[in-house]
């Protein structure tokens, strides 16, 4: 049987999710960790605690909540619509919105691993060699931290396409717009279309089976760094 | 003499069973008023399971529990039955579909405000998996208004879905199950327009008694019960045509 449009529509949805999602938590969650990795500040456990929370809650529970702020009565709904943005649940970017907090603590935490394995000593040698607390960043720290980089892409890209109580909840189930992979095997076998759902969930077990088989080689590569 | 008491209760607790029932998500809230109803008379007791009638048929296939069936429609009952998996089917509702919003005022007695264009989405429940969902899309097909009104469509999987997405308000609009609204034979809140029954083919909710409660008196007992007077009333109330 070929796979049909709208498994392919499902999967190129999925794959944009996932990338836009691994782009904008690096952006993120990079100076976060980094922030967790050296503070001496009070606000280090909550803030920790906070971060790790995706982990732990269900994710009809994020997604409930996500459901409720971005509707129009919720705080993030009336921010986007002050700003002419309209209401996000049922878009992309509210997908995007929801993936970033339900990813979050994949990214973090590699991150913050790889900073704190490196320790303070590189930083210290570079300022001594008269660098900047930026440049000793950029050229000391995160090429040093480059397994962790690398894990938390892979984590929170591979997260994100597992991603399925939070779309539900949010996404509105639009072919094209919000309907992804996880989604759409879940219409499926609800369909009592089986085949199809072979067809796809059999893709999604393969793909996650690469991924964890990449995560081993690099953990081999670079055991020192990785959690 | 209070342990006497207890061992000669005992005897009578053991003939009263149990009856595990698979329940489609729009008839939640009528069922949950002839549970305690059906126990009080029976002395038998009902274990709910709510959801989508797809994920139910896929779990009876791979051996849940369930005895009683109470579909969101007919073909799946109808298609258990042809696999040998239950007997006994009979239609104890038909389901009837409503446009909602909870603003007061915004949806009117004829469902004009589908033309009006003033509300961003318009929730529905999957065609493909909810018979409410596809009575929907019938519906819109026969006003003429499913084309200009795709871009506004949001799908639930299913109608429980929809109805959430029009409460939390991220939807002005949605076709849901007018028993999700109405109670007493009243609407609870907001504003309804009750789609006429000849927009839509019939949405026929059967019932099926399933292999696993072929033997159980409990799963015979409340199959007539769902017949009966008290129980047609009940669904009547939640707008259901009966």
């Amino acid at each position: 049987m070929p796979i049909e449009m709208e498994a392919l529509q499902a999967i190129w949805l999925t794959v944009k999710l996932a990338a836009s999602t691994t782009a904008l938590l690096l952006l993120l969650a990079t100076p976060l960790a980094w922030w967790l990795a050296w503070t001496g500040s009070r606000w280090r456990v909550p803030v920790s605690a906070l971060v790790t929370m995706p982990l732990v809650l269900p994710p009809s529970v994020l997604g409930f909540y996500l459901l409720v702020a971005l509707g129009p009565d919720g705080p993030v709904g009336r921010l986007t619509e002050a700003l002419g943005l309209g209401v996000l649940s049922f878009t992309f970017s509210g997908l995007l919105i929801g993936s970033i907090v339900y990813s979050l603590p994949f990214a973090v935490q590699p991150l913050q691993h790889a900073f704190e394995a490196m320790g303070r000593r590189p930083l210290e040698v570079a300022a001594s060699l008269g660098a900047s607390p930026v440049d000793a960043f950029f050229s000391v720290a995160l090429p040093q931290a480059r397994g962790g980089l690398l894990t938390a892409a892979i984590l929170s890209f591979a997260h994100t396409v597992g991603e399925f109580g939070v779309v539900l909840m949010i996404g509105g189930n639009i072919p094209g717009q919000t309907r992804v992979v996880s989604t759409q095997i879940y219409g499926y076998v609800e369909a009592m279309e089986y085949a199809s759902a072979h067809w796809l969930a059999g893709g999604m077990l393969l793909f996650s089976f690469a991924v964890l088989l990449a995560l081993a080689g690099l953990r081999r590569h670079d055991a020192r760094v990785l959690p | 003499m209070g342990i006497l008491f207890a061992l000669l209760a005992i005897p009578a607790a053991a003939r009263a069973g149990e009856v595990r029932v698979a329940v489609a998500a729009n008839f939640m809230a009528p069922m949950e008023k002839i549970v305690p109803l059906f126990e009080a008379e029976t002395g038998h007791k009902a274990l709910l399971s709510f959801g989508s009638t797809g994920k139910f048929y896929a779990q009876i296939r791979n051996g849940a529990p369930f005895e009683v069936l109470l579909a969101a429609d007919d073909a799946t009952p109808e298609k258990l039955e042809r696999e040998g998996r239950g007997a006994g089917r009979f239609t104890y509702a038909v389901g009837r579909l409503a446009l909602w919003s909870r603003q007061a005022g915004l949806v009117d007695a004829q469902g004009a405000v589908l033309r009006s264009g003033r509300f961003a989405r318009l929730a529905v429940a999957d065609p493909k998996l909810a018979p409410y969902g596809a009575a929907a899309y019938e519906t819109l097909g026969n006003l003429g208004l499913l084309e200009t009104l795709r871009p506004k469509l949001v799908q639930g999987e299913n109608i429980a879905q929809a109805y959430q997405f029009v409460a939390t308000g991220n939807a002005q609009l949605g076709f849901v199950a007018l028993s999700q609204v109405q109670a007493d034979g009243k609407l609870k809140d907001g504003s309804a327009w009750i789609v006429p029954a000849s927009l839509h083919a019939p949405i026929r909710q059967d019932a099926l008694l399933l292999g696993k409660g072929k033997d159980n008196p409990a799963a015979a007992a409340l199959m007539r019960y769902l017949r009966g007077d008290k129980a047609r009333a009940l669904i009547r109330s939640y707008g259901y045509d009966i």
